[in-house]
Protein backbone atom coordinates (compact mmCIF):
# COMPACT_ATOMS: atom_id res chain seq x y z
CA UNK A 1 0.00 0.00 0.00
CA UNK A 2 2.90 2.61 0.52
CA UNK A 3 4.48 1.41 -2.33
CA UNK A 4 1.02 2.35 -4.11
CA UNK A 5 0.99 5.78 -2.75
CA UNK A 6 4.61 6.73 -3.11
CA UNK A 7 4.45 5.15 -6.91
CA UNK A 8 1.16 7.15 -7.68
CA UNK A 9 2.76 10.21 -6.36
CA UNK A 10 5.69 9.72 -8.17
CA UNK A 11 3.53 9.60 -11.25
CA UNK A 12 1.58 11.97 -10.86
CA UNK A 13 4.52 14.04 -10.39
CA UNK A 14 6.15 12.99 -13.67
CA UNK A 15 2.86 13.72 -15.76
CA UNK A 16 1.73 16.84 -14.09
CA UNK A 17 5.34 17.67 -15.31
CA UNK A 18 4.67 16.41 -18.80
CA UNK A 19 1.39 19.03 -19.30
CA UNK A 20 2.78 21.65 -17.56
CA UNK A 21 5.93 21.70 -20.29
CA UNK A 22 3.12 21.06 -22.73
CA UNK A 23 4.63 23.59 -25.70
CA UNK A 24 1.75 26.30 -26.18
CA UNK A 25 -0.20 24.83 -22.93
CA UNK A 26 -1.98 27.92 -22.13
CA UNK A 27 -3.35 28.85 -25.83
CA UNK A 28 -4.33 25.28 -25.97
CA UNK A 29 -6.23 25.33 -22.59
CA UNK A 30 -8.02 28.38 -23.31
CA UNK A 31 -9.02 27.62 -27.20
CA UNK A 32 -11.69 24.40 -26.14
CA UNK A 33 -13.56 26.93 -24.03
CA UNK A 34 -13.49 29.82 -25.20
CA UNK A 35 -14.78 28.66 -28.86
CA UNK A 36 -17.41 26.26 -27.65
CA UNK A 37 -18.70 28.83 -25.10
CA UNK A 38 -18.93 31.56 -27.80
CA UNK A 39 -20.15 29.15 -30.52
CA UNK A 40 -22.62 27.88 -28.69
CA UNK A 41 -23.81 30.77 -27.28
CA UNK A 42 -24.05 32.88 -30.34
CA UNK A 43 -25.24 30.00 -32.23
CA UNK A 44 -28.26 28.67 -29.95
CA UNK A 45 -28.64 31.72 -27.57
CA UNK A 46 -31.31 33.17 -29.21
CA UNK A 47 -33.22 30.23 -30.35
CA UNK A 48 -33.65 27.97 -26.96
CA UNK A 49 -35.77 28.59 -24.41
CA UNK A 50 -34.40 28.29 -21.06
CA UNK A 51 -36.85 30.43 -18.91
CA UNK A 52 -35.73 33.03 -16.46
CA UNK A 53 -32.41 31.67 -17.18
CA UNK A 54 -30.23 33.47 -19.40
CA UNK A 55 -28.99 31.57 -22.12
CA UNK A 56 -24.97 32.14 -21.32
CA UNK A 57 -26.52 31.33 -17.22
CA UNK A 58 -28.04 28.15 -18.47
CA UNK A 59 -24.35 27.10 -20.92
CA UNK A 60 -21.92 27.54 -18.67
CA UNK A 61 -22.84 24.46 -16.68
CA UNK A 62 -23.33 22.57 -20.06
CA UNK A 63 -19.56 23.67 -20.70
CA UNK A 64 -18.15 22.44 -17.73
CA UNK A 65 -18.99 18.92 -17.69
CA UNK A 66 -18.58 18.90 -21.34
CA UNK A 67 -15.10 19.81 -21.27
CA UNK A 68 -14.91 17.38 -18.49
CA UNK A 69 -15.89 14.66 -20.33
CA UNK A 70 -14.07 15.25 -23.83
CA UNK A 71 -10.95 15.84 -21.65
CA UNK A 72 -10.86 12.32 -21.18
CA UNK A 73 -9.60 11.95 -24.77
CA UNK A 74 -6.10 13.64 -23.17
CA UNK A 75 -6.07 10.95 -20.40
CA UNK A 76 -6.02 8.61 -23.77
CA UNK A 77 -3.78 9.99 -25.93
CA UNK A 78 -1.09 10.34 -23.18
CA UNK A 79 -1.20 6.93 -22.15
CA UNK A 80 -1.05 6.07 -26.10
CA UNK A 81 2.13 8.17 -26.57
CA UNK A 82 3.86 6.26 -23.46
CA UNK A 83 2.92 3.16 -24.72
CA UNK A 84 4.31 4.12 -28.54
CA UNK A 85 7.57 5.70 -27.12
CA UNK A 86 8.01 2.60 -24.98
CA UNK A 87 8.07 4.28 -21.92
CA UNK A 88 5.03 2.00 -20.82
CA UNK A 89 7.75 -0.70 -21.30
CA UNK A 90 10.18 0.72 -19.01
CA UNK A 91 7.49 1.23 -16.09
CA UNK A 92 6.44 -1.87 -16.61
CA UNK A 93 10.36 -3.64 -16.03
CA UNK A 94 10.14 -1.27 -12.62
CA UNK A 95 9.90 -2.91 -9.15
CA UNK A 96 7.30 -0.53 -8.97
CA UNK A 97 3.02 -1.05 -8.39
CA UNK A 98 2.02 -0.68 -11.49
CA UNK A 99 -1.77 0.66 -10.99
CA UNK A 100 0.31 3.64 -10.25
CA UNK A 101 0.98 4.32 -13.85
CA UNK A 102 -2.82 4.45 -14.24
CA UNK A 103 -3.48 6.34 -10.89
CA UNK A 104 -0.70 8.62 -11.66
CA UNK A 105 -1.96 9.56 -15.15
CA UNK A 106 -5.62 10.20 -14.23
CA UNK A 107 -4.98 12.01 -11.04
CA UNK A 108 -2.62 14.60 -13.09
CA UNK A 109 -5.60 14.95 -16.16
CA UNK A 110 -7.82 15.64 -12.95
CA UNK A 111 -5.74 18.35 -12.12
CA UNK A 112 -5.71 19.71 -15.38
CA UNK A 113 -9.19 19.22 -15.57
CA UNK A 114 -10.05 21.45 -12.80
CA UNK A 115 -7.43 24.28 -14.77
CA UNK A 116 -9.96 23.77 -17.58
CA UNK A 117 -12.98 24.43 -15.63
CA UNK A 118 -11.39 27.66 -14.15
CA UNK A 119 -10.89 28.92 -17.58
CA UNK A 120 -14.67 27.73 -18.81
CA UNK A 121 -15.68 29.71 -15.80
CA UNK A 122 -13.28 32.62 -16.21
CA UNK A 123 -14.60 33.09 -20.30
CA UNK A 124 -18.26 32.27 -19.06
CA UNK A 125 -17.62 35.46 -16.59
CA UNK A 126 -16.48 37.52 -19.84
CA UNK A 127 -19.58 36.75 -21.55
CA UNK A 128 -21.94 37.87 -18.69
CA UNK A 129 -22.57 34.48 -16.88
CA UNK A 130 -23.17 34.96 -13.36
CA UNK A 131 -24.10 32.37 -10.89
CA UNK A 132 -27.48 33.33 -8.93
CA UNK A 133 -26.67 31.56 -5.73
CA UNK A 134 -23.61 33.66 -5.22
CA UNK A 135 -19.39 33.21 -6.63
CA UNK A 136 -18.02 30.95 -3.99
CA UNK A 137 -20.75 28.06 -5.64
CA UNK A 138 -18.47 27.75 -8.38
CA UNK A 139 -15.93 25.94 -5.93
CA UNK A 140 -18.33 22.77 -5.60
CA UNK A 141 -19.83 23.05 -9.15
CA UNK A 142 -15.72 22.80 -10.15
CA UNK A 143 -15.22 19.66 -7.78
CA UNK A 144 -18.34 18.10 -8.67
CA UNK A 145 -17.37 18.54 -12.92
CA UNK A 146 -13.62 17.27 -12.15
CA UNK A 147 -14.93 14.19 -10.01
CA UNK A 148 -17.16 13.56 -13.20
CA UNK A 149 -14.45 14.05 -15.41
CA UNK A 150 -12.37 11.42 -13.52
CA UNK A 151 -14.48 8.89 -14.18
CA UNK A 152 -14.74 9.30 -17.85
CA UNK A 153 -10.54 9.53 -17.74
CA UNK A 154 -10.74 6.09 -15.94
CA UNK A 155 -13.56 4.78 -19.09
CA UNK A 156 -10.62 6.48 -21.76
CA UNK A 157 -7.67 4.14 -19.80
CA UNK A 158 -9.81 1.20 -20.52
CA UNK A 159 -10.10 2.31 -24.18
CA UNK A 160 -7.04 2.93 -24.50
CA UNK A 161 -5.43 -0.36 -23.23
CA UNK A 162 -7.68 -1.98 -25.97
CA UNK A 163 -6.61 0.52 -28.51
CA UNK A 164 -2.94 1.45 -27.91
CA UNK A 165 -2.22 3.36 -30.54
CA UNK A 166 -2.30 7.63 -31.23
CA UNK A 167 -3.66 7.36 -34.63
CA UNK A 168 -6.79 4.63 -34.19
CA UNK A 169 -7.75 6.10 -30.69
CA UNK A 170 -8.47 9.67 -32.01
CA UNK A 171 -11.11 8.33 -34.10
CA UNK A 172 -12.40 5.60 -31.64
CA UNK A 173 -12.66 8.01 -28.32
CA UNK A 174 -15.35 10.09 -29.78
CA UNK A 175 -18.00 8.02 -30.64
CA UNK A 176 -19.25 6.72 -26.53
CA UNK A 177 -19.05 10.47 -25.60
CA UNK A 178 -20.66 12.34 -28.61
CA UNK A 179 -24.47 10.72 -27.95
CA UNK A 180 -23.63 11.13 -24.02
CA UNK A 181 -22.92 14.88 -24.05
CA UNK A 182 -25.60 16.09 -26.87
CA UNK A 183 -28.13 13.98 -26.15
CA UNK A 184 -28.23 15.81 -22.35
CA UNK A 185 -29.46 18.90 -20.87
CA UNK A 186 -26.33 19.89 -21.87
CA UNK A 187 -26.73 22.57 -24.19
CA UNK A 188 -30.70 22.30 -24.12
CA UNK A 189 -33.94 21.88 -22.01
CA UNK A 190 -34.69 18.14 -22.02
CA UNK A 191 -38.37 18.87 -22.27
CA UNK A 192 -37.85 20.05 -26.02
CA UNK A 193 -36.97 16.49 -27.04
CA UNK A 194 -38.88 13.61 -28.18
CA UNK A 195 -40.38 12.29 -26.05
CA UNK A 196 -39.62 8.48 -26.43
CA UNK A 197 -35.86 9.73 -25.54
CA UNK A 198 -36.58 11.87 -22.41
CA UNK A 199 -37.06 9.00 -19.71
CA UNK A 200 -33.24 7.86 -20.77
CA UNK A 201 -31.74 11.17 -21.39
CA UNK A 202 -33.25 12.55 -18.02
CA UNK A 203 -31.18 10.15 -16.11
CA UNK A 204 -28.13 9.31 -17.84
CA UNK A 205 -24.83 10.68 -16.25
CA UNK A 206 -24.28 13.95 -18.33
CA UNK A 207 -28.04 15.36 -17.76
CA UNK A 208 -27.88 14.41 -13.94
CA UNK A 209 -24.30 15.90 -13.68
CA UNK A 210 -24.78 19.02 -15.75
CA UNK A 211 -28.48 19.40 -13.81
CA UNK A 212 -26.20 19.46 -10.45
CA UNK A 213 -23.98 21.76 -11.27
CA UNK A 214 -27.10 24.04 -12.36
CA UNK A 215 -28.70 23.51 -9.06
CA UNK A 216 -25.27 24.55 -7.34
CA UNK A 217 -24.72 27.58 -9.62
CA UNK A 218 -27.63 29.17 -9.90
CA UNK A 219 -30.27 27.03 -7.29
CA UNK A 220 -33.34 24.60 -7.79
CA UNK A 221 -33.73 21.23 -7.05
CA UNK A 222 -30.14 19.80 -5.78
CA UNK A 223 -30.51 16.85 -4.20
CA UNK A 224 -31.95 14.33 -6.60
CA UNK A 225 -29.79 15.00 -9.50
CA UNK A 226 -26.23 15.26 -7.23
CA UNK A 227 -27.46 12.08 -5.78
CA UNK A 228 -27.62 10.77 -9.12
CA UNK A 229 -24.41 12.20 -10.57
CA UNK A 230 -22.45 10.86 -7.60
CA UNK A 231 -23.90 7.34 -7.87
CA UNK A 232 -22.44 7.60 -11.69
CA UNK A 233 -19.36 8.90 -10.84
CA UNK A 234 -18.84 6.42 -8.05
CA UNK A 235 -19.86 3.29 -10.39
CA UNK A 236 -18.29 4.04 -13.13
CA UNK A 237 -14.86 5.27 -11.38
CA UNK A 238 -15.20 1.21 -9.57
CA UNK A 239 -16.32 -0.50 -13.06
CA UNK A 240 -13.27 1.10 -15.24
CA UNK A 241 -10.53 1.92 -12.48
CA UNK A 242 -10.97 -2.29 -11.59
CA UNK A 243 -11.30 -3.00 -15.52
CA UNK A 244 -8.38 -0.80 -16.68
CA UNK A 245 -5.92 -1.74 -13.79
CA UNK A 246 -6.66 -5.70 -13.91
CA UNK A 247 -6.02 -5.45 -17.73
CA UNK A 248 -2.68 -3.54 -17.69
CA UNK A 249 -1.34 -5.50 -14.31
CA UNK A 250 -1.44 -8.79 -15.70
CA UNK A 251 1.45 -9.95 -17.64
CA UNK B 1 32.82 8.20 -9.15
CA UNK B 2 33.33 4.52 -10.33
CA UNK B 3 33.89 3.27 -7.09
CA UNK B 4 30.69 4.52 -5.31
CA UNK B 5 28.48 3.47 -7.92
CA UNK B 6 30.07 -0.09 -7.27
CA UNK B 7 30.30 0.30 -3.29
CA UNK B 8 26.10 0.47 -3.16
CA UNK B 9 26.40 -3.25 -5.15
CA UNK B 10 26.55 -4.83 -2.22
CA UNK B 11 22.67 -7.00 -1.91
CA UNK B 12 22.25 -8.55 1.82
CA UNK B 13 21.42 -12.23 0.31
CA UNK B 14 24.65 -14.23 -0.27
CA UNK B 15 26.36 -13.31 -3.57
CA UNK B 16 26.15 -16.16 -6.23
CA UNK B 17 29.25 -18.33 -6.74
CA UNK B 18 31.20 -17.40 -9.84
CA UNK B 19 29.38 -20.45 -11.58
CA UNK B 20 25.82 -20.44 -10.47
CA UNK B 21 24.22 -18.68 -13.91
CA UNK B 22 22.46 -15.08 -12.54
CA UNK B 23 19.84 -15.33 -15.53
CA UNK B 24 18.63 -19.00 -16.48
CA UNK B 25 15.94 -19.82 -19.48
CA UNK B 26 14.68 -23.27 -19.78
CA UNK B 27 12.66 -24.09 -22.48
CA UNK B 28 11.18 -20.89 -23.06
CA UNK B 29 8.03 -20.97 -25.66
CA UNK B 30 6.32 -18.16 -26.76
CA UNK B 31 3.25 -18.24 -29.10
CA UNK B 32 1.09 -15.50 -30.17
CA UNK B 33 -1.97 -16.30 -32.01
CA UNK B 34 -0.77 -18.04 -34.90
CA UNK B 35 3.23 -17.20 -34.49
CA UNK B 36 5.94 -18.95 -32.51
CA UNK B 37 8.13 -16.58 -31.37
CA UNK B 38 10.14 -18.61 -28.96
CA UNK B 39 10.31 -21.98 -29.31
CA UNK B 40 12.36 -23.50 -26.51
CA UNK B 41 15.27 -21.33 -25.95
CA UNK B 42 17.21 -21.99 -23.05
CA UNK B 43 20.37 -20.03 -21.88
CA UNK B 44 21.79 -19.51 -19.00
CA UNK B 45 24.20 -16.41 -18.07
CA UNK B 46 27.85 -16.15 -15.60
CA UNK B 47 27.61 -13.05 -13.57
CA UNK B 48 29.48 -10.48 -14.82
CA UNK B 49 29.60 -11.74 -18.66
CA UNK B 50 28.53 -9.79 -21.37
CA UNK B 51 26.14 -12.07 -23.56
CA UNK B 52 24.99 -11.17 -27.44
CA UNK B 53 22.12 -12.14 -28.71
CA UNK B 54 22.14 -12.25 -32.41
CA UNK B 55 20.01 -12.52 -35.29
CA UNK B 56 18.25 -11.15 -37.65
CA UNK B 57 15.29 -9.26 -37.18
CA UNK B 58 12.01 -11.73 -36.41
CA UNK B 59 14.33 -14.26 -34.87
CA UNK B 60 12.61 -13.61 -31.17
CA UNK B 61 15.64 -11.35 -29.64
CA UNK B 62 13.24 -8.72 -28.07
CA UNK B 63 10.43 -11.11 -27.19
CA UNK B 64 13.25 -13.04 -25.29
CA UNK B 65 14.28 -10.24 -23.45
CA UNK B 66 10.84 -9.12 -22.92
CA UNK B 67 10.51 -12.40 -20.98
CA UNK B 68 13.04 -11.73 -18.89
CA UNK B 69 11.94 -8.69 -18.33
CA UNK B 70 8.76 -9.88 -16.69
CA UNK B 71 6.90 -7.66 -19.22
CA UNK B 72 5.33 -10.89 -21.13
CA UNK B 73 4.72 -14.18 -19.86
CA UNK B 74 6.28 -17.13 -21.67
CA UNK B 75 3.63 -20.09 -22.53
CA UNK B 76 5.74 -22.61 -21.01
CA UNK B 77 9.00 -22.61 -19.57
CA UNK B 78 10.41 -20.58 -17.01
CA UNK B 79 12.98 -17.87 -16.80
CA UNK B 80 14.79 -17.29 -13.33
CA UNK B 81 16.85 -14.05 -12.49
CA UNK B 82 19.27 -13.96 -9.80
CA UNK B 83 16.89 -17.26 -8.40
CA UNK B 84 14.23 -15.16 -8.62
CA UNK B 85 10.93 -16.98 -11.04
CA UNK B 86 9.55 -14.21 -13.33
CA UNK B 87 6.55 -16.05 -13.20
CA UNK B 88 6.11 -15.94 -9.26
CA UNK B 89 8.15 -13.46 -7.90
CA UNK B 90 8.37 -10.85 -10.42
CA UNK B 91 9.07 -8.26 -8.58
CA UNK B 92 12.28 -9.09 -7.24
CA UNK B 93 13.64 -9.78 -10.71
CA UNK B 94 12.54 -6.48 -11.60
CA UNK B 95 14.66 -5.36 -8.76
CA UNK B 96 17.36 -6.91 -10.31
CA UNK B 97 17.05 -5.43 -13.63
CA UNK B 98 17.62 -2.65 -15.75
CA UNK B 99 16.09 -2.51 -19.06
CA UNK B 100 16.77 0.00 -21.95
CA UNK B 101 16.13 -0.52 -25.35
CA UNK B 102 16.01 0.87 -29.16
CA UNK B 103 13.38 3.31 -28.83
CA UNK B 104 14.96 5.75 -26.22
CA UNK B 105 11.98 5.74 -23.59
CA UNK B 106 12.88 9.21 -21.78
CA UNK B 107 10.41 11.97 -21.57
CA UNK B 108 11.68 14.52 -23.86
CA UNK B 109 9.41 17.37 -21.54
CA UNK B 110 11.69 16.70 -18.66
CA UNK B 111 15.23 17.14 -17.61
CA UNK B 112 17.94 15.00 -17.86
CA UNK B 113 17.82 14.97 -13.93
CA UNK B 114 14.42 14.45 -13.64
CA UNK B 115 14.32 11.35 -15.81
CA UNK B 116 16.90 10.13 -14.08
CA UNK B 117 15.25 10.61 -10.63
CA UNK B 118 11.35 9.73 -11.74
CA UNK B 119 13.09 6.04 -12.28
CA UNK B 120 15.22 6.47 -9.35
CA UNK B 121 11.86 6.96 -6.94
CA UNK B 122 9.86 3.86 -8.98
CA UNK B 123 13.11 1.93 -8.27
CA UNK B 124 12.20 2.68 -4.23
CA UNK B 125 14.85 5.17 -3.84
CA UNK B 126 13.93 7.73 -1.35
CA UNK B 127 14.26 11.50 -3.09
CA UNK B 128 17.65 12.21 -1.34
CA UNK B 129 19.12 9.18 -2.54
CA UNK B 130 17.61 9.16 -6.17
CA UNK B 131 18.63 13.05 -6.71
CA UNK B 132 22.41 11.45 -5.54
CA UNK B 133 21.65 8.69 -7.72
CA UNK B 134 20.74 10.71 -10.48
CA UNK B 135 23.93 13.10 -9.78
CA UNK B 136 26.18 9.70 -10.24
CA UNK B 137 24.92 8.61 -13.52
CA UNK B 138 25.04 11.88 -15.11
CA UNK B 139 28.76 12.63 -14.56
CA UNK B 140 29.25 8.83 -15.64
CA UNK B 141 27.50 9.50 -18.53
CA UNK B 142 29.14 13.31 -18.96
CA UNK B 143 25.61 14.81 -19.15
CA UNK B 144 26.49 16.84 -16.38
CA UNK B 145 26.23 19.80 -18.15
CA UNK B 146 22.90 19.13 -19.82
CA UNK B 147 21.50 17.81 -16.81
CA UNK B 148 18.69 20.51 -16.14
CA UNK B 149 17.97 21.01 -19.94
CA UNK B 150 14.85 19.36 -21.14
CA UNK B 151 15.66 15.76 -23.17
CA UNK B 152 14.12 16.96 -26.39
CA UNK B 153 17.53 19.20 -26.95
CA UNK B 154 19.81 16.51 -26.57
CA UNK B 155 21.26 14.56 -29.12
CA UNK B 156 20.64 11.47 -30.63
CA UNK B 157 23.45 9.78 -28.86
CA UNK B 158 22.92 11.69 -25.38
CA UNK B 159 19.22 10.78 -25.32
CA UNK B 160 20.73 7.01 -25.77
CA UNK B 161 22.86 7.60 -23.20
CA UNK B 162 20.36 8.85 -20.91
CA UNK B 163 18.07 5.68 -21.28
CA UNK B 164 20.95 3.56 -20.51
CA UNK B 165 21.58 5.47 -17.64
CA UNK B 166 18.01 5.63 -16.39
CA UNK B 167 17.82 1.55 -16.67
CA UNK B 168 21.28 2.18 -14.03
CA UNK B 169 19.34 4.09 -11.19
CA UNK B 170 18.34 1.50 -9.38
CA UNK B 171 21.90 -0.48 -10.05
CA UNK B 172 20.50 -3.72 -11.45
CA UNK B 173 22.61 -6.73 -10.93
CA UNK B 174 21.65 -7.20 -14.97
CA UNK B 175 21.12 -4.90 -17.99
CA UNK B 176 18.98 -6.11 -20.68
CA UNK B 177 19.94 -3.58 -23.93
CA UNK B 178 17.38 -4.11 -26.99
CA UNK B 179 19.49 -3.28 -29.79
CA UNK B 180 21.39 0.11 -28.01
CA UNK B 181 22.65 1.19 -31.01
CA UNK B 182 20.33 1.15 -33.42
CA UNK B 183 20.48 4.01 -35.75
CA UNK B 184 23.15 5.66 -33.88
CA UNK B 185 26.28 7.33 -35.31
CA UNK B 186 29.35 5.60 -35.44
CA UNK B 187 31.34 7.57 -33.08
CA UNK B 188 28.32 7.83 -30.53
CA UNK B 189 28.15 4.26 -31.07
CA UNK B 190 31.88 3.52 -29.84
CA UNK B 191 31.18 5.88 -26.98
CA UNK B 192 28.49 3.55 -26.06
CA UNK B 193 30.93 0.51 -26.58
CA UNK B 194 33.33 1.76 -24.45
CA UNK B 195 30.67 2.92 -21.18
CA UNK B 196 28.84 -1.05 -21.41
CA UNK B 197 32.80 -1.86 -21.19
CA UNK B 198 33.40 0.29 -18.11
CA UNK B 199 30.24 -1.64 -16.52
CA UNK B 200 31.22 -4.64 -17.37
CA UNK B 201 34.43 -4.11 -15.47
CA UNK B 202 32.26 -3.47 -12.46
CA UNK B 203 30.81 -6.78 -12.34
CA UNK B 204 27.16 -5.67 -13.78
CA UNK B 205 25.84 -8.55 -16.01
CA UNK B 206 24.87 -7.50 -19.67
CA UNK B 207 22.83 -9.34 -22.01
CA UNK B 208 22.54 -7.24 -25.62
CA UNK B 209 20.61 -8.10 -28.57
CA UNK B 210 21.74 -7.12 -31.51
CA UNK B 211 21.74 -7.62 -35.44
CA UNK B 212 25.13 -5.97 -35.90
CA UNK B 213 27.82 -8.96 -35.85
CA UNK B 214 30.63 -6.55 -35.72
CA UNK B 215 28.69 -5.50 -32.51
CA UNK B 216 28.50 -8.97 -30.89
CA UNK B 217 31.68 -9.24 -31.55
CA UNK B 218 33.36 -6.37 -30.31
CA UNK B 219 31.34 -6.77 -27.22
CA UNK B 220 30.18 -10.33 -26.02
CA UNK B 221 31.97 -12.45 -23.84
CA UNK B 222 29.50 -15.19 -25.56
CA UNK B 223 27.45 -14.89 -28.60
CA UNK B 224 23.83 -17.12 -28.54
CA UNK B 225 22.57 -16.87 -32.32
CA UNK B 226 18.63 -16.86 -32.52
CA UNK B 227 16.84 -17.93 -35.84
CA UNK B 228 13.06 -18.17 -35.69
CA UNK B 229 12.81 -18.99 -32.08
CA UNK B 230 15.23 -21.45 -31.58
CA UNK B 231 19.07 -21.32 -30.47
CA UNK B 232 20.72 -22.38 -33.36
CA UNK B 233 24.93 -21.39 -32.31
CA UNK B 234 26.30 -20.32 -28.81
CA UNK B 235 29.93 -19.68 -28.05
CA UNK B 236 32.47 -17.12 -28.12
CA UNK B 237 33.14 -15.00 -31.05
CA UNK B 238 36.13 -17.23 -31.89
CA UNK B 239 34.33 -20.44 -31.26
CA UNK B 240 31.94 -19.11 -33.88
CA UNK B 241 34.51 -18.02 -36.45
CA UNK B 242 36.50 -21.38 -36.22
CA UNK B 243 33.17 -23.24 -36.60
CA UNK B 244 32.33 -21.25 -39.93
CA UNK B 245 35.58 -22.93 -41.44
CA UNK B 246 38.86 -21.49 -42.91
CA UNK B 247 40.70 -18.35 -42.78
CA UNK B 248 41.05 -16.40 -45.91
CA UNK B 249 43.53 -14.43 -47.63
CA UNK B 250 42.29 -10.86 -48.87
CA UNK B 251 44.47 -8.98 -51.42
CA UNK B 252 43.47 -5.29 -52.66
CA UNK B 253 45.73 -4.28 -55.19
CA UNK B 254 46.59 -0.19 -55.23
CA UNK B 255 45.79 -0.48 -59.08
CA UNK B 256 42.45 -2.17 -60.80
CA UNK B 257 44.25 -2.53 -63.73
CA UNK B 258 46.35 -5.02 -61.89
CA UNK B 259 43.68 -7.09 -60.64
CA UNK B 260 43.75 -9.91 -63.05
CA UNK B 261 47.70 -10.06 -63.10
CA UNK B 262 47.55 -10.13 -58.94
CA UNK B 263 44.75 -13.11 -59.23
CA UNK B 264 46.94 -15.40 -60.96
CA UNK B 265 50.12 -14.74 -59.12
CA UNK B 266 48.33 -15.80 -55.74
CA UNK B 267 46.48 -18.65 -57.23
CA UNK B 268 49.32 -20.02 -58.58
CA UNK B 269 51.56 -19.31 -54.92
CA UNK B 270 48.60 -20.20 -52.60
CA UNK B 271 47.69 -23.50 -55.04
CA UNK B 272 43.97 -22.66 -54.94
CA UNK B 273 41.09 -21.09 -56.84
CA UNK B 274 40.76 -17.52 -56.00
CA UNK B 275 37.75 -15.21 -55.89
CA UNK B 276 37.73 -12.01 -57.46
CA UNK B 277 35.69 -9.34 -56.60
CA UNK B 278 35.67 -6.53 -59.19
CA UNK B 279 33.13 -4.03 -57.27
CA UNK B 280 35.53 -3.61 -54.16
CA UNK B 281 38.78 -4.42 -55.84
CA UNK B 282 39.58 -7.25 -53.61
CA UNK B 283 40.94 -10.97 -54.69
CA UNK B 284 40.35 -13.46 -51.69
CA UNK B 285 41.10 -17.24 -51.21
CA UNK B 286 40.85 -19.58 -48.52
CA UNK B 287 44.01 -20.40 -46.51
CA UNK B 288 44.82 -23.31 -43.93
CA UNK B 289 48.35 -22.21 -43.61
CA UNK B 290 48.08 -18.64 -42.69
CA UNK B 291 51.86 -17.73 -42.62
CA UNK B 292 53.34 -19.43 -45.20
CA UNK B 293 50.26 -18.23 -48.12
CA UNK B 294 50.84 -15.36 -46.76
CA UNK B 295 54.22 -14.80 -47.72
CA UNK B 296 54.23 -17.13 -50.76
CA UNK B 297 51.61 -14.57 -51.74
CA UNK B 298 53.10 -11.29 -51.36
CA UNK B 299 56.17 -13.66 -53.15
CA UNK B 300 54.49 -13.61 -55.92
CA UNK B 301 53.10 -10.21 -55.92
CA UNK B 302 56.42 -8.90 -55.80
CA UNK B 303 57.73 -10.77 -58.82
CA UNK B 304 54.43 -9.41 -60.68
CA UNK B 305 55.55 -5.81 -60.04
CA UNK B 306 52.27 -5.77 -58.10
CA UNK B 307 51.51 -2.60 -56.30
CA UNK B 308 49.62 -3.52 -52.56
CA UNK B 309 47.29 -1.13 -50.91
CA UNK B 310 46.16 -4.21 -48.72
CA UNK B 311 47.23 -7.61 -48.15
CA UNK B 312 46.04 -9.39 -45.00
CA UNK B 313 44.94 -13.00 -43.32
CA UNK B 314 41.31 -12.52 -42.38
CA UNK B 315 39.14 -14.66 -40.46
CA UNK B 316 35.81 -15.63 -40.79
CA UNK B 317 33.68 -12.45 -40.05
CA UNK B 318 30.19 -13.36 -37.73
CA UNK B 319 28.02 -12.67 -41.29
CA UNK B 320 30.04 -16.21 -42.36
CA UNK B 321 29.22 -17.80 -39.25
CA UNK B 322 25.54 -17.15 -39.91
CA UNK B 323 25.78 -18.26 -43.58
CA UNK B 324 27.40 -21.50 -42.53
CA UNK B 325 24.81 -22.53 -39.90
CA UNK B 326 21.81 -21.09 -41.30
CA UNK B 327 22.45 -21.62 -45.32
CA UNK B 328 21.45 -18.03 -45.78
CA UNK B 329 22.65 -14.33 -44.95
CA UNK B 330 21.02 -12.47 -41.82
CA UNK B 331 19.82 -9.70 -44.05
CA UNK B 332 20.14 -7.27 -41.91
CA UNK B 333 23.17 -3.63 -43.33
CA UNK B 334 26.74 -4.54 -42.19
CA UNK B 335 27.73 -1.98 -40.15
CA UNK B 336 30.52 0.05 -42.03
CA UNK B 337 33.44 -1.46 -42.12
CA UNK B 338 36.09 0.59 -40.01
Amino acid sequence: MTTLIHDSATMTRRNTLRIARTPQLLPLLIAGPVVFVLLFNVVFGGSIATGELAYINYLIPGILVQMAVFDGTNTAMALAEDHQRGTIGRFKSLPMHRAAVLIGRVVADAARAAVTAGIVVAVGFALGFRPGDGIETVIPAIALVVAFGHAFAWGYTVLALHVPTPESLQSASWIPVFPLVFAASTFAPVENMPSWMQPVVEHQPVTVTVDAVRALLHGGDLAGPLVQSLAWTTGLIVVFATWSIRRFSRV
Amino acid sequence: MTTALRSAHQPSEPAPTPHEPIVRVDGVVVRFADVTALDGVSLTIAPGEIRGLLGPNGSGKTTLVSVIATLLAPTSGSVRVDGHDVGTDPTNVRRAIGLAGQYAAVDDLLTGRENLEIVGALYGLDRRTARRRADEVLERLSLTAAADRPVRTYSGGMRRRLDLGASLAGRPQVLLLDEPTTGLDPRTRNELWDFLRDLVEEGTTVLLTTQYLEEADALADRITVLDSGRVIAEGTADDLKSSAGASRLVVTPHFDIDLEVAAAAVESSVGRLVVVDRQSGTIAVPVVERTIALVAAADALRLAGVEVADIAVRRPSLDDVFLSITGRTTGSQRMEES
